[in-house]
């Protein structure tokens, strides 16, 4: 559109709008960070004041200090880490070969796993509860990241084959002609050029699996208990004590807010065309 | 994130040949260029085995079983006891009287929820399309709510809801907008409509980035032309804006309705369904009928109605995402 609106007006059609927009976007975010820490006083003062006071971190300090959150905390790196190695060791290859393979079933395959990304949780998380529990890995990381896989391969298959497709295929020629094995021309030439693919599509899988519930709520038990599982046990503790869920809250979503961040632009583009899920 | 460009500094991905690579490739003499082409007569098998078989053991099986399931009178405290019931569990579930609530109000949550996220986000999206010096940071932020976890956000807004010292009730008491603190989440005919605001909170950036990114690409000759032909601002929005993004807009529409139709996990945070059945949707139903009363017999039954309900919406999209593979 030909700029020639006014400044002003441009502020009240445009600039206004998109803040009430952003405030709406990050207003819950921020109440709930604020509740984290105003001191228990000021959490139940009526009418509330919105500003804390005086700030502090003792809820925080309780949280780690009363609960087993810190230990969750740990478990949910470890999951959500090894659900990335998993889904990323599985799906280069797998990647690779919809790339640059032409075999029979190639479409039917590629069509197949996106349609795995489509259906319903509540359609797989009883009977792989069952199989977990038959093969003992009920409350194991294993199990857990076997659960998350549900949703990691899929998606990482999807994106990594738009980045393989990305690359030309002059490259693998001209590597083989100079005597390259086919490993070879992966690990020298390709993987190196497809790295900002898979650090997105791993640092995505992280996310989600740091981010998911509902199969880690089925599959783990104390031992490997994850920090969204702990979370909402708190929720059913705790009730009254906001400050101390809150804290466990932002704890959780600041690392996953920050890395979204740094992937975001890239996952736009795999967005419509992949089996991005939210 | 002090240059408002959030992640712009990483772009996609860059395969460039080195000189030498390229080099290679133009030196070949034309025998050279007659080698068979890469692939062919290769066999990608080993390549694609570890996913295939992994996906088959957590996906295919479980589906499969889920089948099996349904046919079963199968209680998990009582395995040995399952009886095989044919469609019993599916005669059972047509005379159910909380099916019927929870596919109605799955009815309400699917259109209301894709409905406003998707008005929301095409105004988010317009909006962030415009030219402002801080639009960078803007589309950085209003992304954010994407990024959390459904128990996070189950969290924040049951909190922002709460009867006592919930600020929601704060904010519309000091607006004059209600005379009594209410019970959000507590009412039966406030509850579902209190829970699909959180959802479209957290949903409406899929849609203003997915839409954004459509925008983008409409050539702005288009805009050009039509208002040298003296359209208005109103008129280039319905026929030139929206009917050059009418495909991506139908993708994420799609996409989103099998998301929003499958999801469950932010229900069960914060009202679990209750009061009553007042928040009752189809997955969430299944999901308690296996996870509550351990017949999953009969959630693997309404699991199976759920997926041949969406199968329709399934097979749209991926008939649209799979154009793009390339044969």
């Amino acid at each position: 559109m030909i700029e020639r609106r006014s400044y002003a007006r441009r502020m009240l059609e445009v600039e206004l709008p998109v803040l009430l927009i952003v405030l709406f976007a990050l207003g819950p975010y921020a109440w709930m960070i604020l509740t984290s820490l105003k001191p228990q006083v000021e959490l139940s003062a009526w009418p509330l004041n919105y500003w804390p006071r005086e700030a502090t971190l003792q809820h925080y300090n309780d949280l780690i200090a009363r609960t087993s959150f810190a230990s969750s905390l740990g478990n949910s790196l470890i999951i959500a880490i090894g659900a990335s190695v998993l889904g990323l060791g599985v799906s280069i290859p797998a990647a690779y070969a919809f790339s640059r393979f032409r075999f029979r079933g190639r479409q039917m395959l590629l069509t197949g796993f996106l349609v795995i990304n489509m259906f319903p949780v509540v359609l797989l998380i009883i009977p792989l509860f069952l199989m977990m529990r038959r093969l003992g890995l009920i409350d194991t990381f294993l199990g857990v990241i076997l659960g998350h896989s549900t949703f990691a391969i899929p998606f990482a298959i999807w994106m990594l084959t738009s980045y393989f497709n990305a690359i030309p295929k002059d490259l693998d020629e001209a590597a083989t002609i100079d005597g390259a094995s086919r490993l070879q021309t992966i690990r020298l030439i390709i993987l190196p050029l497809v790295m900002p693919g898979v650090a997105t599509a791993g640092i995505y899988i992280f996310i989600t699996s740091w981010n998911e519930y509902l199969f880690a709520m089925m599959l783990s038990g104390q031992a490997v208990r994850t920090v969204t599982v702990a979370l909402q046990l708190f929720i059913g503790e705790f009730t009254i004590q906001w400050g101390l869920l809150t804290a466990g809250g932002t704890l959780i979503a600041l690392p996953v807010t920050f890395l979204f961040l740094l992937v975001q632009r890239r996952l736009v583009g795999g967005l419509t065309a992949g089996a991005v899920k939210s | 994130m002090a240059d408002g460009t959030g992640g712009g500094r990483i772009s996609g991905p860059r395969p460039s040949p080195s000189f030498r690579q390229v080099g290679i490739v133009a030196s070949l003499t034309p025998a050279d260029r007659r080698r068979p082409p890469l692939g062919r007569g290769a066999t990608p098998f080993w390549f694609l085995l570890p996913a295939v078989l992994i996906t088959a053991g957590v996906v295919l099986v479980p589906v499969a079983q889920t089948a099996w399931l349904s046919l079963q009178d199968y209680l998990l405290y009582d395995p040995d006891n399952a009886r095989f019931v044919g469609l019993g569990n599916f005669a059972k579930i047509i005379r159910d009287e909380v099916f019927w609530i929870s596919l109605g109000q799955s009815f309400i949550w699917i259109v209301g929820v894709v409905g406003l996220q998707f008005l929301l986000g095409l105004v988010a999206a317009l909006l962030l399309n415009q030219s402002f010096w801080w639009r960078g940071l803007a589309r950085s932020l209003v992304i954010i709510p994407w990024a959390l976890p459904s128990v996070i956000i189950g969290l924040m807004w049951t909190w922002m809801y709460d009867f006592n010292l919930g600020v929601i009730n704060d904010i519309a008491l000091r607006l004059g907008l209600i005379a009594a603190p209410i019970a959000w989440l507590a009412r039966p005919d406030t509850a579902l409509y209190a829970i699909m605001l959180a959802l479209i909170w957290q949903g409406f950036p899929f849609f203003a980035v997915t839409i954004l990114a459509g925008l983008q690409t409409v050539p702005a000759e288009l805009y050009e032309a039509a208002e040298i032909d003296g359209a208005t601002a109103r008129q280039q929005l319905f026929y030139v804006t929206l009917p050059s993004i009418a495909d991506v807009i139908a993708t994420a529409l799609l996409l989103r309705t099998i998301w929003v139709a499958n999801s469950l996990d932010v229900i069960l945070v914060m009202t679990g369904g209750g009061p009553g059945y007042a928040t009752h949707t189809l997955p969430l139903y299944a999901f308690l009928r296996a996870s509550s009363s351990m017949e999953f017999g009969y959630g693997a039954a309404l699991a199976l109605i759920l997926t041949a309900m969406l199968l329709g919406v399934v097979f749209l999209y991926v008939r649209r995402a799979a154009r793009g593979i390339e044969a």
